[in-house]
């Protein structure tokens, strides 16, 4: 039978990373094929290239779609040939009802005048479909994220869907609506729907799949067929993380001393949705001049964790105790989190790190004005003395200190993060994803810097979704999984298997 | 430090050159030591824009608009927009807006008529009353935008409809004064000249002095640290031309009565909010919180409370030009201060001040209120109807916005 989908020797480049390198995916009429791989494989890179958001001609390889070459310029291309894909995050309009969001773009209308009547029939219809049982003039936002899940899929419905592309559909979902969906899935596919899957939970893709593709750095691992028999777990872990370890992290002898920081029960509920439990009775330890990882898969809790505990800047409901140097200390607001001798690197310093306006020395002194100035007055010659020492020591390349962190590469405007931090004279740093869009040789200066500030007798607590980097530098890892610590490993018996393995046997403990 | 060695053998690609090829093409070569940077030459090109329009009025009114009694009318008339403009500029700069003062300075001019005129308050315990009232007033306002996160666009334009109805209510219907020869002195009395014809010439000198031994300073730290200092000639040259500048505006006022009280607290309030903004924490914290409200949160920086702070202050300043202005008029009515907070509001703007927060500067910003007050005196001498005033300054408000938004695309 000819295939509905054959993507060959696919290539995507952006400058200065190959995203995509000869990647092979080939779906059958109405069968699942589950697509898995690290956080960075390509996965979503290749779904983009897929469904045209990468635009024919921007990548190299070709599409051939119900036997015909694929050329999409953009999505409407490939929706109006039955192509769906639903993004990890839902793309729904919170103050329109479910009817409006499932015919958005694609009103049932004449002269531009909506047929109220037939969107509404033609809702109730979709919903049925779907299993969504609520008034189609519901507002979205009254709906939880599972049946909001749902309405996306009616959307797709309503647009004669042939392939049906989830990205981690399941990821914010419990164990009930996740089932719900996939039998949803094994609904579509005996009408004949094929369907991509992309997920970390194993297990559910044992419960659906037909074939799994494996993506590992871009390029094509191998395809497994579960159609004669179950995959082993451990052999699909193999094949996601089987690369070898080159030698990209500075040596280093750790020098670890006595109990630095110790969080007992650490539990934070969602902002929004205050009965959410995004973190969950975390307790850890960090030693002096230890380097401490926390491993995970996106939305694990990992940054949450880390943002709660410096200063509650994300959550509600924080309980838990924080103790430095043995005594308990006092976090619950950003300052007082400072004063405590808590620095926290964010995975997102444009938006969160840097005010990109501003110069380098300004960046440098702002979470630490009083060191500068005398009565509230800054002395400039002392300003630029810091920032100037820190350039230095920081290998930080600019013309001086009075440049734009604007105009500064990825590597350079961490390296003011890390300055502006270091300038706070902190006993606990929290790097939240430190080498998140840094190319090879920068990443190598950071690990250097993470390594001198552990000798220095700090405490480093690293989140990373790298890991090779967290087995590279980190003296103990933590394994986090949907809001709990489920794992820990010294650095001897930390490996990408037994890591995965932690992750994956841990999924739905939560129910 | 260790010594970072990188070989390419050890980096996969090879590709060891990406992070310092960037960094080449990332710096920018006019922002090189030797070259002007942008942010000069944008108070350059204001400097240019506000001699050109001063130029062009005294020229079409044949000499008028330097006349020494104009010159003093028109310092007088424009220091309520320069007061303002100082509070306004920290409210834009931390990402805000506020459309009351109009209405603000109508209500605190009325209250301090009540005070004085009708209550017999002496004008010391009145006018400290009212800056405290204005103060209160913009604090509360503040305190809707920075702790309960409503626009600050809908909290002022809430605030400028309900001081103007408070300031009816206060006046019912009638103007209130005269006021007492003390209070009136806020607006039209002048420094006595006790020196002499030159009293002024003589205060300008030293003020002169002092400007250009604080600029060799600033420069001589800059020289110590081996930061971009300016050349030697061009240090000469603008402060040269700074001096003489200021020699003449005071050779020209002293023709006329001298140097106006109000002018003074001008001078003292550019001073202390450009100190304020340059050199203090608040002041870098506020243009951190415009620039990037949440990166100053995680650096420990109280940002609701700066809000609220920036507020309130504005509060204060439009009570005190609420207080000029109905000493300069010596009389409260309830127009007063009616479309006020645009003038204001378009001198920031003008001035270099970013709508989206985090830039403008105290010397942009006064020269955009000279840019609007010029205008406004020249065009009235030259007998341009207010209709075509309007028109006039809306087009240069938005020619100079346009200007800006040009340079900085460039820039970035």
């Amino acid at each position: 039978m000819q295939p509905v989908l054959e993507m060959r020797g696919i290539s995507k480049t952006f400058p200065g990373v190959k995203a995509l390198d000869d990647v092979n995916l080939t779906v059958e009429p109405a069968e699942i094929l589950a697509l898995v791989g690290e956080n960075g494989a390509g996965k979503s890179t290749l779904m983009k290239v897929l469904s045209g958001v990468y635009p024919h001609g921007s990548y190299a390889g070709c599409i051939t779609y119900e036997g015909r070459p694929g050329q999409f310029r953009n999505i409407s291309d490939s929706e109006r040939l039955g192509i769906v894909i639903i993004h990890q995050e839902l793309a729904l309009v919170p103050y329109l009802s479910i009817a409006e969001n499932i015919f958005l773009g694609n009103e049932p209308a004449r002269f531009g005048i909506i047929d109220r009547g037939r969107v509404s029939a033609r809702a109730r219809e979709l919903m049925a479909m779907v299993g969504l049982d609520e008034s189609p003039d519901t507002l979205v936002t009254h709906l939880g994220v599972g049946k909001q899940q749902l309405v996306e899929i009616a959307k797709a419905l309503s647009k004669e869907v042939k392939l049906l592309i989830l990205d981690e559909p399941t990821a914010s979902l419990s164990e009930t609506d996740s089932e719900a969906l996939l039998q949803l899935l094994l609904r579509f596919k005996a009408q004949g729907i094929a369907s991509i899957l992309i997920s970390h939970k194993l297990n559910e893709i044992a419960k659906v799949a037909d074939r799994i593709t494996v993506l590992r750095d871009g390029t094509t691992v191998e395809t497994l067929d579960c159609r004669s028999g179950a995959v082993d777990e451990d052999r699909i872990i193999r094949a996601m993380v089987g690369r070898t370890l080159e030698n990209r992290y500075p040596v280093r002898t750790p020098r670890i001393g006595d109990l630095l920081m110790e969080v007992c029960g650490w539990t934070v509920h969602h902002p929004l949705h205050g009965d959410r439990a995004v973190v969950r009775d975390v307790s850890l330890t960090l030693r002096r001049g230890e380097i401490v990882g926390i491993a995970g898969l996106m939305g694990a809790g990992r940054t949450e964790l880390a943002m709660s505990l410096f200063g509650r800047s994300y959550g509600q409901g924080v309980r838990g105790t924080v103790r430095i140097d043995g005594a308990e200390v006092d976090v619950s607001t950003i300052d007082r989190a400072i004063a405590a001798g808590i620095a926290y690197v964010t995975e997102d310093r444009k938006q969160l790190g840097l005010v990109l306006g501003e110069d380098i020395a300004r960046n440098t002194t702002l979470a630490n004005l009083p060191g500068i100035s005398t009565a509230t007055v800054i002395d400039e010659e002392a300003e630029q003395r810091v920032a100037g020492g820190y350039r230095t020591k920081m290998r930080i390349r600019s013309f001086g200190v009075t440049q734009q962190t604007v105009n500064l590469s990825g590597g350079n405007q961490q390296k003011v993060v890390l300055s502006k931090w270091l300038f706070t004279q902190p006993k606990v740093l929290i790097l939240d994803e430190p080498t998140r869009g840094i190319d090879v040789g920068a990443k190598y200066e950071i690990y250097s810097i993470i390594n001198e500030l552990a000798d220095d007798g700090r405490g480093v607590l690293m989140i990373s979704s790298e890991m090779p980097e967290l087995l590279g530098l980190c003296d103990r890892i933590y394994v986090m999984n949907e809001g709990r610590f489920v794992a820990e490993f010294s650095r001897a018996e930390a490996s990408q298997e037994a890591i995965m393995r932690a992750i994956m046997r841990s999924k739905g403990l939560n129910g | 430090m260790t010594d970072i060695t990188m070989s390419k053998s050890m980096l996969p690609g090879g590709d060891v050159g990406g992070d310092v090829g960037g960094d080449t093409a990332a710096s920018e070569p006019r922002g090189r030591p030797g070259r002007l940077p942008m942010a000069q030459l944008r108070t350059y090109g204001l400097l240019f824009a506000l001699a050109v329009i001063t130029v062009f009025f005294e020229v079409a009114t044949g000499g008028v608009l330097f006349q020494p009694l104009n010159l003093t009318n028109l310092i007088l008339q424009n220091s309520y927009v320069v007061v303002m403009a100082l509070g306004m500029l920290l409210v834009i700069v931390a990402g805000h807006i506020d459309l009351s003062i109009g209405s603000v300075v109508g209500f605190v001019g009325a209250l301090a008529a009540l005070l004085m005129v009708r209550f017999g308050f002496d004008p010391l315990s009145a006018s400290l009353l009212c800056l405290a009232v204005g103060a209160v007033i913009g604090g509360l306002q503040g305190y809707f935008v920075a702790y309960l996160a409503i626009p600050s666009f809908i909290v002022t334009l809430s605030g400028m409809m309900v001081f103007r109805g408070l300031t009816q209510v206060l006046l019912q219907g009638t103007s209130i004064g005269p006021f007492p020869e003390v209070f009136q002195l806020l607006a039209k009395g002048f420094l006595s000249n006790f020196a002499g014809p030159a009293t002024s010439l003589l205060i300008a000198l030293v003020f002169v002095a002092s400007l250009v031994g604080l600029n060799w300073r600033r420069r001589q730290a800059q020289v110590r640290t081996g930061e971009a200092a300016q050349s030697l000639a061009s240090f000469i040259g603008r402060n040269g031309v700074t001096a003489v500048l200021i020699l003449a505006f005071a050779w020209q006022m002293s023709a006329y009565r001298g140097l106006p009280n109000v002018l003074l607290v001008l001078l003292a309030l550019v001073m202390l909010y450009g100190f304020v903004t340059t050199r203090t924490t608040i002041g870098r914290r506020i243009y951190a919180l415009g620039g990037n409200i949440k990166a100053a949160r995680l650096s420990g920086i109280k940002t609701e409370r700066l809000t609220f702070l920036t507020f309130a202050n504005m509060g204060a300043l439009a009570g005190l030009a609420g207080m000029i202005f109905v000493a300069r008029l010596n009389t409260a009515n309830s127009k007063a201060g009616v479309g006020l907070e645009l003038d204001v509001i378009a001198a920031c703007f003008i001035g270099g001040a970013s709508a989206a927060g985090g830039i403008g500067k105290v010397s942009g910003v006064v020269i955009g209120a000279f840019i609007i007050g010029i205008m406004n005196n020249g065009m009235s001498i030259l007998g341009i109807g207010v209709d075509w005033q309007q028109v006039i300054k809306g087009v240069v408000l938005l020619a100079a916005v346009c200007l800006d938004v040009h340079n900085k695309n460039n820039r970035l």
